[in-house]
């Protein structure tokens, strides 16, 4: 049962009771920019890549419920700008060699790069000291490439019930740890079979033993730009807005 | 600082998590003292920690790492931070910091070779009135000057005990200076709450209303609304909260109420409780106030046996009540009141997501009413005394008096009481502040006025504030206050959205920038570019307001900001001879040729 109706970007979408902003968007096939939000995981919020304009107000739309009437502003020039800094912001923040990670072309963070014309990091990097922990037998854990989405802790806690990762620290020195005495992954109970090992949306979790399996430029958004399968329906992508 | 209790890790953890029932939701008090007893938090002490409280050890290092006042690595016999505030710094703190570590040969932050010492800062520890100020183990030195670090550093080299430095070392001032409707008059306990008991809640929620009261740590939420909301949510249990981590750097007039009025308080919180149906609350106090925590445990003790709190409060049959003090541990986030419930449930202080509000789901899910100190000491009077002497006082929007923590260039520093309206210019005749340049309003996160601006007026409608209150004479550079608010910002950025925790390092990185002289006018804009996204698009109000000082310095005091410059074109700049400075290092070199251009 329908409960009313948000207008995104001046089309009228309908929703159901007790849906967020991000979930109405998706089930009418509109694309809305995110990182830490994935659609099997309680709304997180952390990377705002999904701020939207609610009734002149910046909000993150994966944990903003929808209410009736809410005016919506999604693919404007202003929000990607926005976005593109946040992005830009990650890439800064951590160590990001794309052409040297497994995850190029799959990645999600590379993919809205290209989405959002950023043409270069335009911050300074920060060039932190991370850890890159081989240890397990199945799993890499590079920190260098890791965003801070969670999705990786949530994976570990709600579905493998392990509780392999978490975060520590505080502010810009914010950094995933693992449960075990020695802080190696190896020494914790993860299993490569995990959800928590495929739900990482950059390169900061790979799997052992399978590079290139698929050649760079075959790879999923090689093939097609990140969000053009959410938005469906006949939408015209609009991806590449330039803003 | 090492309790001198027998026993080892597993014996002092075993007895700490006891204490504390295995209560998860204790996990920051049970690693306070683990610390207490160790010194600090080894990675023995936290896999007893999560074994034996049956949470995941990722968990405790976590939270252990996220609070400032936990630690890792074994402290000193001396742990000296000087308050970092700006007031601190203009009264010499960098100076009398850099003195006490020549004296005893250290480096800032760094534990001393011999293991025995480190000197280091720490954000604002409440005393900006009576400052430059330090705390040594958790223990406030007041009004330092380079006699007393001089003395200090040599008693620090004999090793010589806390209790036996001069008392007056650790002397504190209340400093109330102007006391009105709140802080004057006589009170008795328990006049609130027979008012609350034989009146019933539904009255004195009624006073609460009919004052106008709203609360006091800034924000301005009617209280009465927030108490009606908690009460009619849905919930087995419900819970009080006092919000005493007073962190906006500048204020300490909670350190204040809680030093003379923390009856008032108390009361004033089950006052609550009889309103909304609780039958627990906690007084979240911040680390940095641990030293009054033996005085509010003797307050409560106190209270409890003149049948204020505890089971059948004044023989109510059906009101049952009690608080417990929970300590902070150095996170001025945990002012924010959902950070500040995850902190109360053992975890980090990272802010929810809203909706739910605290008020339907708060601690453990309960519904939750989260108020300021002076929120509750204002409530527990207003009860007592009725509302129409509080509704009298103060304007249409704004009833009641506000307490000022006034510090910087003022002869009369302290604690100052005004009805609500009152303007800045009276404030600043009052403490005796003369030629002055600016006045920060509300803290870092608040805003900064100008002489054109003196006649505006402390009220939600205008000038709303928290209570810090910051005065800056001629001649003060106002960079330097947006520089050390931004730094500020970035070390208490809790890290979980993109735009505060990147967005205020980036900013602190451009301050720094302009400082050493490299600025231009593109890093102005670029200053302003990252301000907006930091305010429009973080989780909460600390990202939402890091960007105040810079935006509104450079909006108001652009001067300040431009006479730092190195150019005010719009190109690039960057110091080419610093750049060899780390190949001058290697080489050993630095004679005339090992420089480029002219040496600064």
């Amino acid at each position: 049962m329908s409960q009313g109706h948000v207008t995104i970007d001046g089309e009228e979408i309908p929703f159901e009771p007790g849906q967020t902003l991000m979930e109405a968007a998706a089930a009418a096939g509109i694309y809305i920019p995110r990182l830490c939000h994935h659609p099997e995981f309680v709304p997180h919020g952390s990377c705002k890549l999904c701020t939207v304009d609610i009734n002149g107000r910046h909000a993150a739309a994966c944990t903003t419920p929808a209410t009736d009437r809410q005016r919506v502003q999604n693919d404007t020039p202003e929000l990607n700008d926005l976005r593109r800094a946040l992005i830009q912001m990650l890439f800064v923040e951590g160590n990001h060699i794309c052409p040297a990670c497994e995850k190029s072309g799959n990645c999600q963070l590379q993919a809205l790069g290209y989405r959002l014309a950023m043409l270069s990091p335009h911050y300074n990097h920060l060039f932190p000291r991370r850890e890159v922990d081989a240890s397990h037998p199945d799993v890499l854990l590079d920190r260098n490439r890791c965003i801070f989405c969670e999705l990786c802790v949530r994976a570990s806690r709600d579905v493998d019930g392990k509780h392999v990762f978490g975060l520590s620290g505080r502010g810009i020195h914010t950094h995933l740890i693992v449960n075990a005495a020695s802080g190696k992954l190896g020494d914790t109970d993860l299993a490569v079979t995990d959800k928590a090992v495929t739900v990482c949306p950059v390169g900061a979790i790979l799997k052992k033993r399978q590079g290139f399996a698929v050649p760079i430029g075959h790879r999923l958004y090689d093939r097609q730009p990140i969000g053009a399968a959410d938005a469906r329906g006949g939408r015209k992508n609009k991806e590449g807005d330039h803003g | 600082m090492v309790d001198a209790g027998g026993g080892g890790t597993a014996d002092q953890v075993r007895s700490a998590v006891q204490r504390y029932h295995a209560d998860p939701a204790y996990l920051v008090q049970i690693l306070h003292v683990v610390q207490d007893r160790q010194g600090f938090i080894s990675r023995e002490a936290i896999g007893l920690v999560a074994e034996a409280l049956d949470i995941p050890r990722a968990r405790v290092s976590g939270v252990r790492d996220f609070y400032s006042f936990l630690h890792g690595h074994a402290l000193g016999g001396y742990e000296i931070l000087f308050s970092d505030n700006i007031t601190d710094h203009f009264l010499g703190k960098e100076a009398l910091l850099q003195r006490l570590c020549e004296k005893l040969w250290l480096e800032p932050g760094k534990l001393s070779e011999d293991g025995r010492v480190r000197v280091g800062s720490a954000s604002c520890i409440g005393l900006s009135d009576q400052g430059p100020a330090a705390l040594v183990n958790g223990v406030p030195l007041t009004c330092l000057t380079t006699e007393r670090i001089d003395a200090i550093a040599g008693w620090v080299r004999e090793g010589k005990p806390l209790a036996e430095w001069p008392p007056d070392y650790f002397s504190i001032d209340d400093n109330i200076q102007r006391g009105d409707w709140l802080l004057s008059g006589a009170w008795t306990a328990g006049r609130a709450l027979d008012a609350a008991i034989h009146r019933g809640g539904e009255a004195a929620l009624a006073m609460i209303d009919q004052s106008g009261l709203r609360g006091r740590g800034g924000a301005g939420f009617k209280t009465s609304m927030k108490w009606l909301f908690c009460r009619d949510a849905e919930g087995e249990a419900r819970c009080v909260v006092c919000n005493a981590d007073e962190g906006e750097p500048g204020t300490f007039k909670d350190r204040v109420l809680l030093r003379r009025h923390a009856e008032k308080v108390f009361e004033g919180m089950a006052v609550c409780a009889r309103v909304i149906g609780a039958r627990r609350g906690f007084l979240y106090l911040r680390a940095e106030y641990r030293y009054l925590l033996p005085q509010l445990e003797e307050t409560l003790m106190d209270l409890r046996r003149r049948g204020f709190l505890g089971e059948h409060i004044l023989g109510a049959a059906d009101f049952h009540f009690d608080i417990e003090i929970h300590l902070g541990a150095g996170a001025y986030i945990c002012g924010e009141e959902s950070a500040l419930i995850e902190s109360l449930e053992g975890k980090r202080g990272v802010p929810r997501n809203r909706p739910p509000f605290p008020v339907s789901h708060g601690y453990l899910g309960q519904p939750t009413v989260v108020n300021n100190v002076e929120t509750f000491a204002a409530a527990a009077k207003i009860v007592a005394d009725g509302d129409g002497a509080f509704a009298a006082l103060g304007t249409p929007q704004s009833s009641g008096t506000k307490l000022l923590s006034i510090c910087g260039d003022c002869e009369r520093p302290g604690i100052y009481e005004y009805p609500y309206g009152v303007a800045i210019r009276q404030i600043l005749d009052d403490c005796g502040a003369r030629d002055t340049y600016a006045v920060q309003v509300g803290g870092p996160s608040g805003t900064i006025i100008g002489v054109e601006e003196f006649d505006r007026r402390v009220s939600f409608e205008d000038l709303p504030t928290g209570g810090s209150f910051m005065v800056f004479g001629q001649g003060r550079d106002l960079f330097e206050v947006a520089r050390n608010f931004t730094a500020f910002f970035a070390h208490e950025s809790c890290g979980f959205c993109t735009p505060c925790r990147v967005g205020t390092t980036l900013m602190k990185k451009g301050m720094d920038k302009i400082a050493a002289g490299n600025g231009t006018a593109v890093d102005l804009a670029e200053l302003e570019k990252l301000g907006r996204l930091t305010h429009v698009a973080s989780h909460c109000g600390l990202g939402q307001t890091a960007a105040n000082p810079v935006l509104v310095t450079l909006e108001k005091f652009r001067g300040d900001f431009d006479r730092r410059l190195k150019t005010k074109e719009f190109e690039p700049a960057f110091d080419l001879d610093g750049a060899l400075e780390a190949a001058r290092k290697i080489t050993g070199r630095d004679d005339a040729a090992a420089h480029l251009g002219a040496r600064k």
